[in-house]
């Protein structure tokens, strides 16, 4: 054992955090995993994957219906021609907002989510509450949300238990007729993608 | 398994709670934990009952009063513990050398190649397609009725889709079936569809006419209502 010092960590360290260092230790002592393919792993979720992807894939149908089209067939196919595969994405498919449908992911037996798209989910998506509660009482979980969608739109909640994953293309927003694809992948957020919001508005410029 | 796990439509766990600007990882070893057990996937350390299965299976209090990579930590070590790669004294003798000793952390042992290997890994398109034999027995638009079923091992078939009616929305091909994946069974793949449920149908006439479920049901989980 080396005795570097990480200043963050050393009052009051966690059980978890202690138990997740002596099964480092153990897994790397046995050689069955390397120090630098952990770093690599978390360096590459930390920095390299997340929705900042799946934006630009939403911004790409937003802008080219042909892309869009091919998206909606298959969304796995398309995603790849943005360079997005992996790692729970085999099989991604992408579900249309529409003035008529408002659509939302969830994954009540665990937390799946298309990681390629969208990195690793947030805590809220892993939480007791959004996964026992969004496919009973998707309203009111929309509505903390601050997202109102009328009685007269359809909801259709989308639970990920197979190894199938959904990602939501949200509504492209008024007034953003001028604004290029990379503008308009600045209006799509994590949450949209996921289908609790809506896109950003564009800022308007006086 | 009937476990805590199989958290849909369950009262009482409050607000969905969220955070402004969240990170990837709260805490450092939070991204380790993640980051050895998809090593330990490409290992097949926890083969074949998958991470997953090990999680469902946690102490039900446990698992309520644990924080999602805790789950994943508390899985990865019952999965080595029971493949006999560490033991539970191995690692509290361990843990205890850490908290003699603050700060220090695990000697390190580099191989670069194979670090850049894992990583690219992740990248990797794998189809889960896979062939069968048995019959499409469904076609998008027919009436199915989720079975009534009540497996004490890993299963995708959540109990809130258990006896009720749905209408096939769409066809996924042929995947490999996790309930026997995870006992060991090999792949046993089946044809799987999205099945639309709705929302009155699941939860009651009190539920909002305009909500519905969609959900993937592997054939096996499926009887025909027509």
């Amino acid at each position: 054992m080396s005795h570097h010092h990480d200043d963050h960590e050393h009052e009051a360290e966690s059980y978890a955090s202690l138990r997740t260092r002596a099964l480092e230790s153990l897994l790397v002592e046995k050689g069955y995993i390397t120090t630098d393919a952990i770093d690599a792993l978390v360096k590459t979720y930390e920095e390299d994957i997340g929705p900042m992807n799946g934006a630009r894939v939403v911004a790409r149908a937003w802008v080219d219906p042909d892309y869009k089209a091919r998206l909606l067939e298959d969304g796995t196919e398309a995603i790849a021609e943005l360079g997005f595969q992996g790692a729970e994405g085999s099989e991604i498919v992408v579900l249309e907002n529409t003035p008529g449908v408002h659509n939302v992911v969830v994954c009540t037996l665990c937390s799946c989510y298309p990681w390629p798209v969208l990195g690793l989910p947030p805590n809220w998506y892993k939480s007791f509450a959004y996964r026992s509660r969004m496919v009973i009482e998707p309203r009111a979980v929309l509505q903390e949300f601050g997202l109102e969608v009328d009685e007269s739109i359809e909801v259709r909640v989308w639970d990920s238990n197979a190894e199938i994953r959904y990602m939501v293309l949200p509504e492209r927003p008024e007034g953003t007729e001028s604004m290029s694809e990379e503008e308009l992948s600045g209006l799509v957020t994590r949450d949209a993608m996921v289908g609790v919001a809506r896109a950003r508005l564009p800022e308007v410029v006086v | 398994m009937n476990g805590i796990h199989d958290m849909g439509g369950m009262h009482g766990f409050g607000p969905v709670p969220r955070e402004k600007d969240e990170p990837v990882f709260h805490a450092p070893w939070e991204g380790r934990v993640y980051a050895m057990a998809i090593a330990a996937g490409k290992k097949r350390l926890t083969e074949p009952v998958g991470l997953r299965a090990y999680i469902e299976g946690l102490d039900p209090a446990r698992y309520l009063a644990s924080s999602y990579y805790e789950r994943w930590m508390g899985a990865l070590e019952d999965a080595l513990i029971e493949r006999g790669i560490t033991t539970k004294e191995d690692l509290d003798r361990r843990m205890a050398q850490f908290a003699d000793n603050p700060g220090s952390q695990p000697d390190r042992l580099e191989n670069p190649e194979e670090a850049t290997k894992v990583a690219a890994s992740i990248y990797r398109h794998r189809s889960p397609q896979r062939e069968t034999d048995l019959p499409q027995r469904f076609q998008p638009g027919d009436r199915v009725r989720g079975r009534t079923i009540n497996p004490t091992g890993h299963t995708r078939l959540p109990r809130y889709i258990r006896g009720r009616i749905g209408v096939v929305d769409r066809l996924h091909g042929v995947h490999s079936f996790d309930d026997a994946r995870s006992q060991g069974r090999g792949h046993e793949p089946q044809h799987i569809y999205s099945v639309r449920f709705e929302a009155r149908e699941l939860w009651g006439n009190e539920a909002p006419e305009s909500e519905c479920v969609y959900i993937d049901m592997w054939d096996s989980y499926l009887d025909s209502e027509e």
